[in-house]
């Protein structure tokens, strides 16, 4: 059953970290999009890098249209200096973006509220 | 003795240039839009070269073309700090040309701005990646700064390596709350202003020239 088949319905994707690995930063991108813009919500095990963030700013902002995609919204817990690993942890390789992710079309996600440890949305059907 | 004053002073600002180890640096103002980076860039421009750098509007995204300022020297103890301020257009995720239809544009201009302001975005991204030597984040000081756009793009600052301070802007406005800003980001600094008024920009340059020179 898809969720066209589940009327009014929002489909979820869940992506696991070890799928995530296996792609390159436009592949992740494109995943991401690719899902958001059929209308689904995308929740990543573990969310982008910075410089992945960054891309996936820059992409969706080339793929707005009117009356079709207005954007995405997305939510991660903030970034604080407790999980800095500093310059020598990103250096050997020591991640602190290791943050559970949600994607979703900007019209379709609303933030209620949003701390250091908490992240509470409403998601609506199109 | 004013003279004086002014010769020791130009004599000390050539000296300066000429001992300068580098061109100087590129900072690059960002933040959400409507924080105030364009009134900010505005008063920096005008406070040491007379000059503006673009038009300022309630109406989110106005600057939708990173605009550069080239060649401001900033004088702080004797010492002259040379930067070039990129002011850019205010970075989301999301842009809905019937935003625009609110502030009484009509269909055709709104969606012409909103496709602009989405070239701004991803110009603004680049920029960042690419071009600019420390960053100026603005916040609004009278709205939530936990928000995406601001995680992320801190965070984004931060993965480059970036010296970053952070503006507390509109300390004018009722709502104003500074020490919630500071709460957010308790890794860098804080400096509280309004730049639509002109307060506490000594602070404001001291800072820019400690991080910056």
């Amino acid at each position: 059953m898809t969720s066209e088949e589940f009327a009014g319905g929002v489909q979820i994707d869940m992506i696991s970290s070890a799928r995530m690995d296996d792609l390159a930063s436009m592949e992740k991108v494109r995943l991401i999009l690719d899902g958001v813009r059929d209308g689904n919500i995308v929740i990543l095990e573990e969310g982008l890098s910075p410089s992945e963030e960054s891309k996936l700013i820059e992409v969706t902002m080339t793929e707005i249209s009117p009356d079709e995609f207005n954007g995405i919204e997305i939510e991660t817990y903030p970034h604080t200096k407790r999980n800095d690993p500093g310059l020598f942890g990103r250096l050997i390789g020591k991640q602190s973006d290791k943050k559970l992710t949600v994607i979703g079309p900007a019209n379709q996600i609303e933030t209620l509220h949003k701390d250091e440890n908490l992240i509470s949305a409403l998601i609506s059907r199109q | 003795m004013g003279l004086l004053t002014d010769l020791r002073t130009s004599v000390s600002r050539v000296i300066d240039r000429v001992f300068s180890d580098s061109e100087p640096k590129r900072i690059g103002i960002y933040g959400p839009p409507n924080a105030g980076k364009t009134t900010l860039a505005n008063r920096i421009a005008r406070d040491w070269t007379g000059d503006a750098v673009g038009p300022e509007s309630h109406i989110p995204h106005e600057t939708r073309r990173a605009h550069r300022k080239e060649n401001i020297e900033i004088e702080r103890n004797e010492k002259v700090v040379s930067i070039d301020i990129v002011d850019t257009p205010g970075v989301t995720t999301k842009v809905d040309y019937k935003d625009f239809l609110d502030h009484d544009l009509e269909k055709d201009d709104a969606v012409r701005r909103s496709r602009e302001a989405t070239e701004g975005v991803a110009e603004a991204m680049h920029w960042l990646r690419e071009d600019v030597d420390g960053v100026i984040y603005v916040l609004d000081s009278s709205r939530d700064p936990f928000t995406q756009v601001n995680t992320m793009l801190i965070g984004i600052i931060e993965s480059q390596d970036l010296p970053v301070l952070i503006f507390a802007n509109k300390t004018d406005l009722e709502q104003a709350n500074v020490q919630r800003i500071g709460n957010a980001f308790p890794q860098h600094e804080t400096v509280p202003l309004s730049a639509l008024e002109g307060t506490n920009m000594d602070e404001v340059y001291d800072r820019i020239a400690e991080y910056f020179g």
